[in-house]
């Protein structure tokens, strides 16, 4: 259960190995949960990170879990709220991005990484969703992005998938509203981690340390959107109405 | 689906909300509740006022008790009261007061129902020379798991596990304690300041047990040398004597009640300080022998409804603990670091407990308790509180699971010696667990 000041008992990864997710389930055992399931494909998530979780005291199991293949996801819910108990945060932090170049050439691979960068949470997230409100409480945490906010020329495949995922979000949000269960959408601006290696960071980035904070900040209080950092709120909303001749000149 | 939070507001979930009319729609509901493939369970709610999630059973069924009929009778040869359990503290007082007589113990609200009272086993201003409601308690009703209605009595192990048992042995339905015989409705006190912590335990140790009834409450906001600085309230009934018109008049006004669009941040370390001030500051030295009425005693708050919306969106912690005597060094430490830390804390009140009852899970041990009524969202607080939850458990103290809202199961585990003997009679009397809270799931009992 959460308890009044936002500490939780029980935390679904899906994505096991994902840096953001696994930084925010680390502040959640930090904050006194207990009870941690890691699902990554092919069950495997590095040995340092488990153990580096038990040392901060929490029980972790790991699940096997393909974002690829939506028939599992139900079954997935169900063997987490076996092994958990109720499900106080759930993070589907699985993705992939692939540069908007590959995709050009390779429509099949693009297609797949939508099929999972936006498919797969849908699966995931109705699947938890049912599972929270039956159990009448619990967040949903699902990470967005600004790319989805405003889709651009220069990643347009990786960026509508996103604007699905967050559209997604807010719909299963108000769907959620007064059952108990929220969803909590955040839309961190470029993140500087594994997923971005290589690539030059954009203005506002961010490391992945403080997306986690402020994930943690916002699961704390009832906020149901959360941007990272805050200033890309009020700068989105101004570059939501340049006009597009602008836009499509954005050089990234 | 209902979604509902505690007194403090905070951490709500959702549940199916029933109204049983009687006895017998309890016990209906429980065998529904029963059936197969429902597994969330079901927990009685009186009228809300525990501060955390005691009375909340997210995606299960929570029995709204004051849909039981409030009723009562009196026998004044023997000095008791039977009264169903939704019937509340305050309905109860109307109705005895004018009659000459008090319920036996009355926590700083009268908006709580019976049913309420025993399972948290409240405690009044009168803890050190009365203890807890269960010590008054001559027999209970409860319908328990398998359907039945139980007549449970001191000698039973499960009218100890249901006193205090926060509603997880079954749901109270009636009960019969005994009451105080009072000549007027009028409190004679007497009010003085302390200095500092030291001086406030000094005067409470040497001269509480002149009164019936004690409390202090302590500016949090004063630092350096006056810390812990007080105003000490202490009473008694008054005679008949004492004072003018009819003696045992008795009728609440309508309250005010504050709107439902209050500004978050209005009780913020400005305005609690300034209140502090004046509060400290209009108590006299010392006053001796002020009548007052039974409200601006007993239940002061009671004046405003719904106060806890002055707390704002995020809603408010209440943190209350004992720790025994010979644990000053602990209460110190903890007012010590709330001053220093500045933390805001509405209303500090400290008191002495006196013998506690044979409730397993019943809170109140011989000691000092300070509740403190925290605004949720002032950085570090969480942490802040964990602190303290070691201090209190290493000085051998506890937390009141009535106003607890966020202790880990740990703390629970180490602090409630009885727990386990507590859990076997519980699991006796209910073996699936039909009787679940989210108190319960946060605290694993």
């Amino acid at each position: 259960m959460r308890n009044a000041l936002g500490s939780v008992d029980t935390v679904l990864l899906l994505g096991g190995r994902s840096e953001i997710g696994l930084a925010i389930v680390t502040r959640l055992v930090r904050d006194g949960a207990s009870r941690v399931m890691l699902a990554a494909r092919g069950g495997t998530v590095p040995e340092e990170e488990l153990e580096r979780l038990r040392a901060l005291g929490a029980e972790v199991h790991v699940t096997d879990f393909d974002a690829a293949r939506p028939e599992t996801h139900g079954d997935l819910v169900d063997e987490a709220a076996a092994t958990l108990g109720d499900l106080d945060v759930v993070i589907p932090a699985f993705g992939v991005l692939g540069s908007q170049a590959a995709y050009d050439k390779d429509p099949e691979a693009a297609a797949r990484d939508v099929a999972v960068n936006f498919g797969g949470h849908v699966s995931v997230g109705l699947a938890a969703a049912r599972r929270l409100r039956e159990q009448g409480h619990g967040t949903l945490v699902v990470l967005s992005s600004v790319a989805g906010v405003r889709v651009r020329r220069a990643n347009f495949v990786y960026g509508s998938a996103k604007a699905g995922l967050d559209g997604f979000a807010q719909g299963l949000g108000d769907a959620l509203h007064g059952s108990g269960a929220r969803v909590l959408v955040v839309r961190p601006g470029f993140v500087i981690g594994r997923m971005t290696e290589g690539m030059t960071p954009a203005p506002m980035s961010v490391t992945v340390d403080v997306v986690a904070d402020a994930v943690m900040e916002a699961l704390r209080s009832r906020a149901q959107v959360v941007w990272v950092p805050a200033k890309l709120r009020p700068a989105f909303a101004v570059m939501r109405l340049l006009p597009r001749a602008i836009w499509r000149r954005m050089p990234r | 689906m209902t979604l509902l939070t505690g007194w403090g507001r905070t951490a709500p979930t959702s549940a199916t909300l029933a109204r049983p009319g009687s006895a017998d729609e309890v016990a209906a509901l429980l065998k529904e509740t029963a059936a197969p493939g429902t597994g969330r369970g079901l927990i009685a709610r009186g009228l809300g006022r525990a501060y955390g999630d005691a009375a909340q059973n997210a995606g299960g069924t929570v029995l709204d008790c004051t849909a039981l009929p409030a009723s009562w009778t009196l026998d004044p040869e023997a000095g008791e009261v039977t009264a169903s359990a939704g019937t509340s503290l305050h309905d109860l007082m109307t109705a005895l007061v004018p009659r000459g007589w008090f319920v036996p113990v009355t926590p700083g609200t009268r908006y709580v129902t019976v049913g309420g009272a025993i399972a948290a086993d409240v405690h009044g201003k009168n803890h050190h020379v009365d203890s807890s409601f269960g010590a008054h308690l001559r027999s209970l009703t409860l319908v328990t798991a398998d359907g039945g209605a139980r007549v449970l009595g001191p000698d039973d192990d499960l009218f100890w596990a249901t006193v205090g048992g926060m509603g997880l042995t079954g749901v109270i339905v009636e009960a019969t304690f005994s009451c105080v015989p009072i000549e007027t409705s009028r409190m004679r006190v007497d009010v003085e300041r302390t200095r500092d912590l030291d001086e406030t335990l000094d005067v409470m140790t040497t001269t509480d047990d002149r009164y019936r009834y004690t409390v202090a409450w302590i500016d949090l906001m004063a630092r350096g040398s006056r810390t812990g600085r007080s105003v000490l309230t202490r009473g008694d009934h008054a005679t008949r004597g004492e004072v003018r018109g009819d003696p045992l008049a008795f009728a609440p006004r309508p309250r005010l009640v504050a709107p439902p669009w209050v500004p978050d941040g209005l009780l913020n370390r400005a305005t609690v300080a300034a209140f502090n001030a004046v509060w400290y500051g209009k108590a006299p030295n010392a006053r001796r022998g002020l009548i007052q009425g039974i409200t601006p005693f007993f239940h002061p708050l009671d004046g405003v409804g719904e106060w806890n919306r002055m707390y704002g969106s995020r809603g408010l912690v209440q943190y209350q603990f004992v720790v025994p005597f010979g644990a000053e060094d602990t209460l110190r430490r903890v007012v010590s670091t709330l001053s220093a830390r500045r933390i805001v804390s509405f209303l500090t009140v400290l008191k002495r407990f006196g013998a506690g009852t044979p409730g397993m899970l019943s809170f109140p041990i011989p000691g000092w308790t300070l509740a403190l009524d925290i605004p949720t969202g002032q950085r570090g607080l969480a942490g802040l509180l964990r602190g303290f939850d070691e201090w209190v458990v290493a000085a051998g103290g506890r937390l009141y699971l009535a106003k607890d809202s966020r202790m880990p199961a740990s703390v629970m585990a180490a602090s409630y010696p009885r727990l386990d003997e507590w859990r076997a009679i519980r699991d006796a009397a209910d073996p699936d667990g039909l009787f679940r809270s989210d108190l319960a799931r946060r605290l694993c009992l």
